[in-house]
Formats: structure tokens, C-alpha cells, sequence
């Protein structure tokens, strides 16, 4: 990088040795691949500079971890499922018949130095991953930064997140343990549960009957190969759209939708990024030399026989065994001579919908408020309520599905049944979003009016006096311009209004777009004039 | 649920449940005071004193004024607990031994607390059961020792018990608030006792089902995963992904998000 | 895309209604002009204190490049601790170690780096932030007509529009050329009908109940009231398919009080003595029911909390299952060995679609 950005700079009066050589090494490369005209273009490219635009970093660094890790592991991990006896050093598994997937597993932790910790850090890396894409795309959503011109990104994005959750389930399922083989069990459930070809999907995807001998080496190829060669390609479009966007920035003084303000990437974003690349990193390999994660040696081989008191699958896939267990009774049904499997359907369905929903929500969102324009300003939460009301409903929504995949843990650890953790769930389920809407509605509409108030009247400073007349009054500071263009610097919508088209007539459909774009809007604060702090002047 | 009767070797006999008490057991408990395994060794209830009458009628005393409102002055049960005709010592040595029996109050089960006799009342109280009706006796030392075979009681371990306790004997849930409770800190001798007799909801592991050897083998599995701190570091209770999940939201995002914020801070 | 226009970007707060004259749409939604705040530009830099003490400067100078030295040392320590603390194979403790120190040296080295990076940026390199200009996303005017004449002229020189007969076939193969592709997957599984296999299971007359795993066959007195066997049948160790049989197979067997069995009349002489023998695989999606409450008569699925009643032929009383674990039938032999009467009279197991 050093060499890179040397090459673009006027040489000083009288070069070093060092900078000799590097001017050499930039020529070099320059009259070979034309490198300064890119380095021009973005060694002093602009980044703003917030911590929660650091998100998706975070989940670009633990998945660079991930490939590391996993490379590592690779050298080790036999993915087969031909059946040996264990000879590793592990006493309580000694002789015990298993694949030997789950064999090189427990040789890779206990019998060569530094593979515990690999596998540790692989793992903990994938956690992290995936919980960090989560976070960056709650940023986003919550932002508005899905909108005009970055509708594509977020489905790109929501890909990526669809894609970590594969490879994870995947990776899951390599060790062959009682855990791994168990989750593949609900998996086969689950394929045979889909009407028409499910038996199929099943007999193929196992390789004849559950659990068959090819489901971990097909897995290793999807996990290593296929999956994450797409996750690497969606992964450079993503930035490469980032980079032909441009960051989106916070409402701020002297930030305009036209321009971006932060700091170069060359070098101070370089710095900062390239040295939070090794924090995280360093957490990450801190965290897989002091916790245990999925401890393998203890579940056994897989046998269809015995299971553990907790068998659950990875955080990020908790959602849908949380949907598994919150289906209601009964639903179950033979018709036409087949069985329909409703107890498994209905969870793939509802949730289906829920994935698919989020991912066009920036088409839902334009196509209602019919708003073309780019925005480069993110908006913050309380300026769009109705859509922080959504998000709020979908992350309530999300939660709960998250929650009951631990039910039966919340019961233990909180004394209670795991009935009434069953049954308290699946009423959360249908109002928690509905309570979720309406209180973050209220709370954005309560913290507009409060930046309002600020704006207008500046902040409470607690120092109580005494006017002439007797009366007391609270001194209020003052905003200075840029404190106070940070409050009002959002565009207040007015709900669309049905106009007839050229021909004088009013279709159905911009009925309904009216309809919806007055539910989206009505409720709205509009943000502080000059005009009503002039005339608010003395007010207090 | 009826959680009552302590245990189920006396239902057994009885032929009929209560709807009750919670007296109630499963095996073995929570909140084991730790290095329980110290005590092995030095256990004296192992090696069952003689039954002398002396210590039967001392023992018959304690039960008349601890037990009997729940079981009956002649141990053969009310509406408030089971008969104890025939649950034998080791029920008796288990119940009161991990201070679930006497019970402190009507739940879902009897939990694990402080024993509230010494171990010779304790034992006073297991013969005069054990003169009312034949039934498993303590358990012999030799089972006890954990000196068996490690990977063949883990494999036994799997099948018949991780699916309540977990793999890492780190416990379970079960139906209407019971649960299996963790296995790390009981003494060998009641995860014997447990398994012969099956208290609460616990099935009854006879010696035809696991013999005494498949019983040594177990706690030999058990006595090696206590033994042995995690080799990859602190085991987050041994709970699975789920607190694997919270961690890495709650540390390790948390973490990472707080440097973040320090990378994004102005400096003064 | 091509209709709307990033050029008719506007600063926030303007009334979007008076651009539509424009040539491209804004589209419909109706901005509120706001009160004219204007923008007060980006406010003045902040000076630190390393800026403005020479002093302060040099110890964050000597700051960084301590924690740079500070990560060389950890590297040296991680390979330190990879030699001198290597695993004793059979000793936990040693690998215990070994991941613990290698890792506290490796995270050491790179969290350094990465302080020491962060830490000049924040205070030694230069300060204050940089504006640069958003350009719309949208090409200009002119390499839009560009691209546009690129395309004109694609296909004015291959006659792609014109020549309909080469377009549409051209189409239809490539619509076709992977079809081979999707049948080349037949062969992910054995020719073998599943629903046929599926169907039944290893179980069958006169097969014994063995234990798992010991593989012992179980006198019917052996099984106490309140026991629970997990039971795998006899022959299955000479199955070539030893796993996806005992995925199917797998039973639990328990011995209820003949007052506490609510038997239907034609499950009569399908348990013997009160000893039942039912299908231990989750009828949901498959999970083994093994959780087996001794006095409530309650088996609990573990995955996602289906709940049956073996007392009542195992009908499902909580939970997302909808029909019971099928039963074995069971007796015993001349030997007083539990036996099958015949397979299952249902398929185990998850449903499929062809189960019924």
C-alpha cells in the first residue's frame, strides 16, 4: 500500500534510499498494469467516519478469519463417512466406531497442536459473522440506507446473509457428532414435509435414505467450494457498489446530499480499517483461546438412537427450529391421499414470506411513497416512524422465533414450564409486533417532538432563576447552527394525493398506493422552521 | 403432575400414586455443593453398617418425627406422600442424602439442598426402611470408584441418559416444569442410587437394563468429564449453541462494537 | 431506471412538485419545504492535543510503536508456547494449555497491530475531515446515448433483432442446454424406490428386542416397572445399512401397570404383560423421543417439545406432532425373550407425502 501511495506523490527534493526504491517498484508496476490512474482515483477516496458504519466491516473481517481458519482446517478434515474405530488420544471415545469426518474432527482438537484453536476461531468467527451481517443490515434498515440508489445492494446484502447462514448450517453439519447428525435429522424432516417431491428431495439430497454415507462429503463440497465462492463473488459486487455509491453519511452540518465528508482512505481510513481488520481478528482468536464452542468431544458420534437434553442449532439458525416449535397442535392432514404436512409447512411458509418481504421491502417502501430521488443522507430512525415501527415489528417478530428455539433452556433457567414458555411464545408471537409497531411509533413521534423543542428552545440546563416579577424559569442553552441543522435537516413527506392522471381518471391502484402512502406518512412531526424560532425568540 | 413420591420404587410396591407431594427427586442434583468426589472415598455409608436394632429403632425416632406427616407413622403412605414399603436404603440414602427429602416445599420436584441430618442418622433411617420391606441397598464401594471403563460408559451414558441430562450431564428440561437436573458435583453413590431407583420421574435403570458394571462405567464416564476442565476453555455451562449464541452477541459484538466507537471517537 | 433522473437532486426541504417540469420525474412523493434553515457548512476542525504539544506527540509516537514491538513479542511467544507447551496425548489439560497460550499470543500480536494502527490515526496523522462531491449514479446525457448507440449498433451489425430464426433459436437452446445438467442429478441417489423403503423397517416376526448397544436380547422380566430400554432389533447388526435402519428402528420399550394401559381393541395382544414397545422416532421431523417421564407416563421430543402419552398408545398431547409414535407389537418367545409379533403397521418416522 505504502508503494501505492508513493507512487502518486510529487518525489521530495532529495529522495531517500528507501523512497528510491519504492518510486522504482511503483514505476514498475504502474508501466505494467496502469495501477496510478486506480490508485488516483481512490487512495483519497472519502469515507464518514462512524462507529456504525464499522458493522459491515466487522462481518468482512470475521469472514476473512473464517477463510483462514478454514484453510487450515481443510489440511486436516477428512470428509468422509466410511465408519473407523477411534484411536485419537481422547480417552472417553477410545474404540468407539464412528465416521471418520468426526474422527479427524477429534484429532484436529486434541492431537495437533493449534487445531483446537483453529477449529475454535472458525467457529466463533461464524458466529460473529453472521450476528455482524445482522447488526449492518438493522443499521441500514433503520437508517434508510436501503433506499434510491441502493435498492440492489440490500438484496445483494440479504443474499450475503442467506449465504453465511448456509455456510454455517453446513459447516454445522461437518463433524459428523450426535449434535451435527441430529440437526440433519430435522432437516430431513423438514424436505419430506414439502408436498409432492419432498421424499424425493430428501432420497437425492442424502443420497438414498437418511443418513445415508455422502451427506458430509456433498456438504464439504457446497461448504468450501460452491458456497463460498458465490459468498466471495455477491460479496465484491457489494463493495463494488459501495464504492460507486459512495458511503451514505448522518444529517450533520456542512453534509449535503451531494457531498460526502470523513476522512481519505489513503491514510487514515486505511489505518483505521486495516488495524480494525486485526482487532477483530485478535478478539476473535482471544475469545477461541479462553471459551469453548461446540464441544464435539462430548456429543459422541452420530447414532440415530441416542440425543442431548438441548440439541439446538446455531444462533442464526434458531429462527426456524424457534418456528418448528411454536407450530400448534394438530396440523397435520391427509387430503387427496397424501399427506399434508402443515406442522412443517406453515413454519417454511411464514417464514419464507418473512425473508422474502424484507428483502423487497426498498421496492415496497419506494413504490409507497413514491420517492425517485437518490438519498445519501441516512435518516435517523425517529424521522421515518412508520418505518421504524415496521423494523421494530420484524425485529420483535424475528426475536420471538429466536427465543423459542431455547425454550426448553428458558424454562430450566427461569423455573418454568416449558409449556407456558411454549404457549407464552406463540401469543408473543401475534402481538409482540403489533405492540412493537405501536410503541416505536410513539416513541419516534416523542423523540421528534423533542428535537423539536431543542431545536426551538434549546436544551434544559437545569439552573433554575428568578425573573423580576417573581416568576421562576428554567435557562435554557442555546443550539448553535451546527448543533441545531443536525435536528432539522429531514425532509418532511406529505401523504400522496389522489390526482387524476391526464385522461382525467383515478385508477384503483393509486387508490391503494394513496391508502398506504397516508398510513406511512400521516403521522409526522414536521421538523423546526426559522421562521418559528425567530417568532419563539423571547417565548421563554 | 404429580409429583409426589419420592420415589418410585415405593409407587412400585404400593400399586397406586398419589396425586401430591412433591417429594420428589429425580436423580441428582442442581446446585451440588462442589468436590463432592473428595468425599468418595471416605464415605462411610458405603460400607453399610450391621443392621443392629439399636440403630433401626434410632432410626424409626428420626423418621417418626421428620417423615411421617407426609409418609405415615408406619411408612405406608398418605395422601401427602407414598409408601416406603419396599424403596429400599438406597432410596432412602439418595433422597435424604442430596437434602431433597424432607421436602422444603410442593413443586413441580424436590430439589437439592443441604442434607439436614448427618450421614449416621441418614443411615438409621435407610435400615429401618430397609427392615420394613426388601429394596435396593447402598451400593457397594467397588461400583464407585470410577475406575471403569470411560468410553464404554460414555456410549451407555448417550443412550440412556444425555437425552434428559445432556451429553455433558449439564441437565435438562422436562414436561409441566420438571427437569433432569445437572450431574456435575453428585456423589457416585447417589448417581448409583438414582439409577436403581428411579426417583420421580426418573426411570428405574435395573441391573438387567445396565448392570453394575454398565452403572461403574457411567459414573467412571461422569467422574472423568468432572475431572477434566474443557479443553477449549471455559465451557459456557455446557448449555450448546444457545449460550454459545448469547456470547457472541452479547462479548463478542459487544466487544467489537466498543472498539468501534473508540476508532470513531475524536481524540482531544 | 432510464426515466428518472439523479441529476434533479435537491437539497432536502425542497418542494419536489415544482421540478416534475424537468425532463425526467422526481416520482409522486410530496416533500414539505421546510422552513429555510440553511446548511452552516462543516464546522471547523478540532485541534488535539498531540497537534498542539510536541511532547504529547512523541509519547503517542512511542505509544505505537510500543504496541507494534509489543505485537512482535507475542508472535515470538505464540511459537514459544506452540513448542514448550505441546499436547500429551490423553492429557486434557495439555491441550487445554496449548490452546490457551498459542491463542493469547496470536490474539496479543494481531490486537497490537491493530491498536497501534488505530491509535496513529486517531492521533498522529493529520486530522479534520475532507468533503467530496456525490456525482449522480446515473451516467450523463451523453454516455447514456453512448451506451445506447453501443447496443444500437450490437445489433445492427449481428442482425440480433432482425434475424428472428437465429434470435429464437439461439434462446431456445440455451434454455435447453442445461436440462442435462438437471438430469445428471438422478444419480445423487440409488434407483431404489423410497416410499418403498421408507415404508418398512428391519422389524420384523419373531425378531428379537436387543439392547443398545450392548446388543443383549431382553427377557421380558427383566423389564421392571418404571424401566425404559432403548432397543434396537436383532438383526439389525447384519444390515449393510446398519445407520438408516436403526434410524428407523430404534424403540423404546417401558413396562406400564396393565391399570395405568388404555389399550384399543385391536391393540390387544400388541403389548405383553404391560410391557410396550413403541417407535422412538419423532412423528414431527424426526428427532428421537427419548425423554421418558417414569410416573407421568409422558415422553418429551428434546428438538421441539412434542409431548405423547404412552399410556394412551402414545396419542400426541403437546406439541407440533400431530400423529402418535407408531407401536411394536410385541410377546415373547419359548425362551422368554421379548419378541416382534411384526413389523410396524405404519411407517416411522417423519411424514411424507406418499405415507398414506
Amino acid at each position: 500500500m505504502t508503494t501505492v501511495q508513493d507512487s502518486t506523490k510529487t518525489p521530495s527534493a532529495t529522495p531517500s534510499k528507501g523512497s528510491r526504491f519504492t518510486g522504482a517498484v511503483a514505476n514498475y508496476l504502474d508501466e505494467r498494469t496502469s495501477i496510478s490512474g486506480i490508485t488516483k482515483e481512490l487512495g483519497r477516496k472519502i469515507f464518514p467516519d462512524h462507529w456504525s458504519f464499522m458493522l459491515g466491516e466487522v462481518a468482512l473481517y470475521s469472514f476473512i478469519a473464517i477463510l483462514l481458519s478454514g484453510t487450515f482446517l481443510t489440511f486436516f478434515f477428512e470428509p468422509t463417512m466410511t465408519q473407523v474405530h477411534y484411536d485419537g488420544s481422547y480417552v472417553p471415545l477410545k474404540g468407539i466406531e464412528m465416521s471418520a469426518a468426526y474422527a479427524s474432527s477429534l484429532d484436529i482438537s486434541f492431537d495437533i497442536r493449534g487445531g483446537l484453536l483453529m477449529r475454535q476461531v472458525h467457529h466463533w468467527a461464524a458466529l460473529l459473522f453472521v450476528a455482524a451481517i445482522g447488526l449492518h443490515m438493522l443499521r441500514v434498515f433503520f437508517n434508510g440506507s436501503f433506499r434510491k440508489p441502493r435498492e440492489l445492494n440490500w438484496v445483494i446484502g440479504f443474499t450475503l446473509f442467506i449465504l453465511a447462514m448456509a455456510e454455517g448450517f453446513t459447516g454445522y453439519s461437518l463433524p459428523d457428532d450426535l449434535l451435527s447428525g441430529n440437526g440433519l435429522r430435522i432437516i430431513d424432516g423438514m424436505l419430506k414435509g414439502v408436498p409432492l417431491a419432498g421424499t424425493w428431495i430428501s432420497y437425492l439430497f442424502f443420497g438414498g435414505e437418511f443418513p445415508g454415507e455422502v451427506i458430509v462429503p456433498r456438504l464439504y463440497s457446497l461448504h468450501i467450494l460452491l458456497l463460498p465462492a458465490i459468498l466471495v463473488a455477491a460479496l465484491g459486487l457489494h463493495l463494488l457498489l459501495m464504492v460507486i455509491n459512495k458511503h451514505t453519511q448522518y444529517a450533520a452540518a456542512g453534509r449535503t446530499n451531494e457531498n460526502v465528508v470523513g476522512v481519505p482512505i489513503m491514510p487514515n481510513f486505511a489505518a483505521k480499517a486495516g488495524g480494525f481488520f486485526f482487532v477483530v481478528f485478535g478478539v476473535i482468536v482471544l475469545i477461541a483461546s479462553f471459551f469453548t464452542i461446540n464441544p464435539i468431544w462430548n456429543y459422541g458420534p452420530y447414532d440415530p438412537s441416542p440425543i442431548s437434553a438441548g440439541t439446538q442449532p446455531d444462533w442464526y439458525i434458531g429462527f426456524l427450529d424457534g418456528a418448528l416449535r411454536l407450530v400448534p397442535p394438530g396440523l397435520e392432514f391427509v387430503l387427496w391421499g397424501h399427506t399434508w404436512s402443515f406442522n412443517i409447512l406453515l413454519p417454511m411458509i411464514v417464514i419464507g414470506i418473512f425473508i422474502v418481504l424484507v428483502i423487497i421491502y426498498p421496492f415496497i417502501e419506494a413504490w409507497i411513497t413514491g420517492d425517485k430521488r437518490e438519498h445519501h443522507i441516512t435518516e435517523r430512525p425517529r424521522n421515518a416512524p412508520t418505518r421504524t415501527a415496521i423494523g421494530a415489528a420484524g425485529v420483535t417478530f424475528y426475536a420471538v422465533l429466536w427465543a423459542a428455539a431455547g425454550s426448553d433452556i428458558i424454562a430450566t433457567h427461569f423455573h418454568l414450564t416449558i409449556e407456558a414458555v411454549t404457549h407464552t411464545l406463540q401469543a408473543l408471537l401475534i402481538l409482540g409486533p403489533i405492540i412493537a409497531y405501536f410503541v416505536a411509533k410513539r416513541i419516534c413521534l416523542a423523540l421528534q417532538k423533542k428535537d423539536r423543542e431543542i431545536a426551538l428552545h434549546g436544551y434544559e440546563s437545569g439552573r433554575m432563576i428568578r425573573l423580576p416579577g417573581g416568576q421562576y424559569e428554567e435557562v435554557h442553552r442555546e443550539l448553535n447552527d451546527y448543533e441545531r441543522w443536525r435536528l432539522v435537516d429531514y425532509i418532511d413527506y406529505k401523504p400522496l394525493m389522489v390526482r387524476p392522471d391526464a385522461r382525467g381518471r383515478i385508477s384503483p391502484m393509486q387508490r391503494v398506493r394513496a391508502v398506504f402512502s397516508r398510513w406511512f406518512f400521516e403521522d409526522r412531526i414536521s421538523p423546526a422552521t426559522r421562521a418559528e424560532l425567530e417568532s419563539g425568540e423571547g417565548h421563554h | 403432575m404429580r409429583t409426589h413420591s419420592s420415589t418410585d420404587a415405593r409407587r412400585r410396591q404400593a400399586g397406586r400414586r398419589h396425586p401430591l407431594a412433591s417429594i420428589a427427586l429425580i436423580t441428582i442434583g442442581l446446585l451440588s455443593t462442589g468436590g463432592a468426589y473428595a468425599l468418595l472415598t471416605t464415605t462411610a455409608s458405603a460400607d453399610a453398617p450391621a443392621a443392629s436394632q439399636a440403630s433401626i429403632s434410632e432410626g424409626q425416632k428420626i423418621f417418626a418425627s421428620n417423615c411421617a406427616t407426609c409418609h405415615g407413622m408406619s411408612a405406608s403412605g398418605t395422601a401427602d406422600g407414598p409408601s416406603l414399603y419396599g424403596v429400599g436404603a438406597a432410596s432412602v440414602d439418595f433422597q435424604m442424602g442430596t437434602g431433597r427429602m424432607p421436602l422444603a416445599y410442593q413443586g413441580p420436584q424436590g430439589e437439592q439442598k443441604p442434607p439436614q441430618f448427618t450421614q449416621e442418622q441418614i443411615d438409621a433411617v435407610a435400615m429401618y426402611i430397609a427392615s420394613l420391606a426388601p429394596g435396593p441397598g447402598i451400593p457397594d464401594q467397588k461400583w464407585l470408584n470410577g475406575d471403569g471403563n470411560i468410553a464404554k460408559g460414555g456410549e451407555v451414558f448417550r443412550i440412556n441418559c444425555a437425552m434428559c441430562h445432556n451429553v455433558a450431564g449439564a441437565g435438562g428440561a422436562l414436561t409441566e416444569g420438571k427437569f433432569a437436573p445437572s450431574l456435575s458435583g453428585v456423589e457416585a453413590r447417589h448417581v448409583y442410587e438414582a439409577m436403581v431407583t428411579g426417583p420421580q420421574n426418573m426411570p428405574v435403570f435395573n441391573d438387567t437394563n445396565l448392570t453394575p458394571q454398565d452403572k461403574a462405567d457411567i459414573i467412571s464416564f461422569l467422574k472423568f468429564q468432572q475431572d477434566n476442565a474443557s479443553p477449549g476453555g471455559v465451557d459456557l455451562g455446557s448449555l450448546g449453541p444457545v449460550s454459545e449464541g448469547l456470547f457472541i452477541w452479547i462479548f463478542g459484538l459487544g466487544a467489537v462494537i466498543g472498539v468501534t466507537i473508540w476508532i470513531t471517537a475524536r481524540p482531544n | 431506471m432510464a426515466q428518472h433522473d439523479g441529476d434533479d437532486l435537491t437539497a432536502a426541504g425542497t418542494e419536489l412538485d415544482t421540478l416534475t417540469h424537468r425532463h425526467v420525474s422526481v416520482g409522486t412523493a410530496v416533500a414539505v419545504p421546510s422552513g429555510a434553515f440553511t446548511n452552516p457548512g462543516t464546522p471547523p476542525d478540532r485541534i488535539r492535543a498531540t497537534d498542539l504539544d510536541p511532547r504529547k506527540d512523541k509519547t503517542a509516537e512511542r505509544r505505537v510503536g510500543g504496541l507494534f514491538l509489543l505485537s512482535i513479542a507475542a508472535s515470538i511467544f505464540a511459537i514459544v508456547a506452540y513448542i514448550i507447551f505441546p499436547i500429551i496425548p490423553g492429557n486434557l489439560s495439555s491441550v487445554r494449555l496449548n490452546n490457551m497460550l498459542l491463542g493469547v499470543g496470536i490474539s496479543l500480536a494481531l490486537i497490537s497491530i491493530g491498536l497501534g494502527s488505530i491509535y496513529w490515526a486517531k492521533n498522529l496523522m493529520k486530522d479534520g475531515e475532507w468533503e467530496e462531491h456525490r456525482h449522480p449514479t446515473r451516467g450523463s446525457e451523453e454516455t447514456r446515448a453512448a451506451a445506447v448507440e453501443v447496443f444500437r449498433l450490437g445489433n445492427e451489425e449481428s442482425g440480433f433483432g432482425r434475424r428472428t430464426l437465429i434470435r429464437n433459436s439461439l434462446i431456445g437452446a440455451l434454455v435447453v442446454s442445461p436440462l442435462p445438467a438437471v438430469v445428471m442429478f438422478r444419480d445423487l441417489a440409488p434407483a431404489a424406490d423410497p416410499v418403498a423403503l421408507l415404508k418398512k423397517t428391519v422389524w420384523d416376526k419373531n425378531v428379537r428386542l436387543m439392547r443398545d448397544p450392548s446388543n443383549t436380547p431382553i427377557k421380558a422380566s427383566d423389564v421392571t416397572l418404571g424401566s425404559v430400554f432403548h432397543v434396537i432389533p436383532e438383526t439389525l447388526a447384519d444390515s449393510p445399512d446398519f445407520l438408516e435402519e436403526k434410524a428407523k428402528a430404534a424403540v423404546l420399550l417401558m413396562r406400564l401397570k396393565p391399570e395405568d394401559l388404555h389399550v384399543s381393541p385391536e391393540r390387544k395382544d400388541w403389548n405383553y404383560q404391560g410391557i410396550i414397545a413403541y417407535s422412538k422416532i419423532c412423528t414431527h421431523v424426526g428427532c428421537p423421543v427419548a425423554l421418558a417421564e417414569q410416573h407421568t407416563h409422558h415422553l418429551l421430543c428434546p428438538c421441539h417439545q412434542s409431548q405423547f402419552d404412552i399410556s394412551h398408545e402414545a396419542k400426541v398431547i403437546f406439541g407440533p406432532a400431530k400423529r402418535p409414535l407408531p407401536q411394536l407389537p410385541i410377546t415373547v418367545d419359548a425362551e422368554g425373550y421379548l419378541i416382534a409379533r411384526s413389523d410396524f403397521h405404519e411407517p416411522v418416522g417423519p411424514s411424507f407425502w406418499e405415507r398414506s
